[in-house]
């Protein structure tokens, strides 16, 4: 279990999604369905989500609700994708994203 | 083929100033359609666990988590039209607004438009700031409070207004230690009831000192402090360091305002309201007609005035579209500006005065075009 993720609060209570299989790199991992991307990639201790375009900088999340994309990475071979929004769903094929990201593929 | 309609009153923004502000124009008879970007109602309130303060028009005593379902029941009650997953990217001169909703885009032309867009966390310049584990106070409200993911196991806080505050706390209810709260200015910018919680619990809160560096390679694993002259510089020789996993910045928001800008409003630079902001008047109508702005997008405040907002800027719509007679909105109207004058009084709301007088005095911007240039 992660010891990222909250067990007990005095306030709230986490309805989370059933469990599945994610892949990081390559690695599999696993998170909750719905949860976003960045969420599930922190739970399981990954904080580095791309690199930066000119000084090739690890870059986190920093806002969390789609407007800074600090968090962008490649998801099933899209660029460019927001992780702190992106739902998490069985299977999907993560990358950390080297900055500005490959249209093409 | 692109999806178009019309439609009375557009809210874009379904937090805590967009509900109330399609709520009051829904309710005195205007159609109302509210675009939101999230999947749900409830904006920055879907994260704040902690109890609201003001009065009962407020929602005191209600925790923020639990505003939204409220608002969301009395105004679908009212017939209000919510469309989620809808992120507006335009709005144009012939009034049309364009959204993206499922991959498509859509536009909707509404006769009133009300941004309450909110705001966006600001950013704290220092060497290492950029590496992951240095995250806004709201972007961890949200992985925890919504996620039930932890930011780490120690977090330093930058800033200790409200916010800073608050998040801490939450933080501490979270399981997570709280190293130390930091704070620039000579005051704790915060409610003394939210500081002394933390200080309880054992949380240092260091007024004049600041973050100067953040350690680490990959990601965030220390954190050096520093005390603050006069001049607000640093104490060289007062270097502390401290060891932790995460640095939350607490240090402020930003209206945003880009759809205003967009829509040719006239914009002031108002700093005490947290950046640019659009100039409007008592029932936040901008300077372009039609157009209106409640909440964080008007000028940076709390949850409580950005429902008051909202309740007046759709106060405002309903009466310019004719459907409240003029007593009953004067009425209705200085109940309002009296709620919000009660939660901008007294030293924490002297900010605000101050922008708000600011606003009274700002000139509208006028564009200068540069013609037959000689160079």
């Amino acid at each position: 279990m992660s010891e990222y993720r909250i067990q007990q609060h005095p306030i709230l209570q986490f309805s989370l999604g059933r469990r599945v299989k994610f892949y990081f790199e390559g690695e599999a991992l696993e998170g909750r369905e719905g949860e976003p991307v960045a969420a599930a990639l922190h739970a399981a201790g990954v904080k580095v989500l791309k690199y930066s375009a000119e000084r090739e900088r690890p870059r986190g999340f920093f806002c969390a609700i789609g407007n800074c994309s600090a968090c962008l990475m490649r998801v099933d071979g899209r660029a460019n994708v927001r992780t702190c929004l992106e739902p998490l769903r069985e299977g999907m094929w993560i990358e950390r994203q080297q900055g500005k990201g490959d249209l093409d593929a | 083929m692109i999806w178009m309609r019309e439609c009375e009153v557009a809210v874009v923004g379904g937090g805590p100033a967009g509900l109330s502000a399609a709520l009051e124009a829904s309710t005195l008879g205007a159609e109302v359609v509210v675009l939101d970007r999230d999947d749900g109602p409830g904006g920055q309130l879907i994260k704040q666990t902690h109890r609201f303060f003001g009065s009962r028009a407020q929602h005191a005593g209600v925790r923020g988590i639990d505003i939204p379902d409220i608002l969301t029941e009395e105004a679908t009650e009212q017939g209000v039209e919510m469309i989620f997953g809808a992120e507006v990217a335009g709005y144009y001169p012939d009034g049309v607004l364009t959204f993206k909703k499922d991959q498509k885009w859509c536009k909707l032309r509404p006769e009133r438009v009300i941004f309450c867009t909110g705001a966006s966390e600001r950013f704290l310049a220092f060497p290492g700031s950029d590496l992951p584990g240095v995250y806004g106070a709201g972007a961890v409200q949200t992985l925890m409070n919504v996620h039930g993911v932890r930011p780490g196991q120690r977090v330093l806080m930058v800033g200790a207004g409200n916010i800073g505050l608050i998040v801490s706390y939450q933080l501490l209810q979270a399981g997570v230690d709280v190293v130390a709260i930091v704070e620039a200015a000579f005051d704790i910018g915060g409610y003394a009831v939210h500081a002394s919680k933390v200080r309880r619990l054992g949380v240092p809160i260091m007024t004049r000192h600041t973050v100067t560096r953040a350690h680490g390679q990959q990601q965030v694993e220390g954190a050096t402090l520093m005390q603050l002259d006069e001049d607000w510089d640093p104490v060289e020789g007062t270097e502390q360091y401290v060891d932790c996993e995460a640095i939350c910045l607490a240090v402020g928001l930003n209206p945003l305002a880009e759809l205003m800008w967009q829509a040719g409003c006239s914009m002031a630079w108002i700093p005490q309201l947290g950046g640019y902001v659009p100039i409007c008047d008592e029932d936040l109508q901008t300077t372009v007609e039609g157009v209106y702005v409640a909440g964080d997008a008007s000028g940076v405040e709390e949850a409580s005035s950005a429902m008051m907002e909202g309740r007046l800027a759709g106060l405002g719509c309903a009466h310019s579209l004719d459907r409240v007679d003029s007593d009953r909105y004067r009425q209705r109207r200085e109940e309002l500006l009296h709620e919000l004058a009660a939660l901008r009084s007294g030293p924490t709301g002297a900010k605000i005065r101050e922008g708000l007088q600011k606003m009274q005095q700002a000139q509208p911007l006028r564009q200068v075009l540069v013609e037959g240039s000689d160079c």
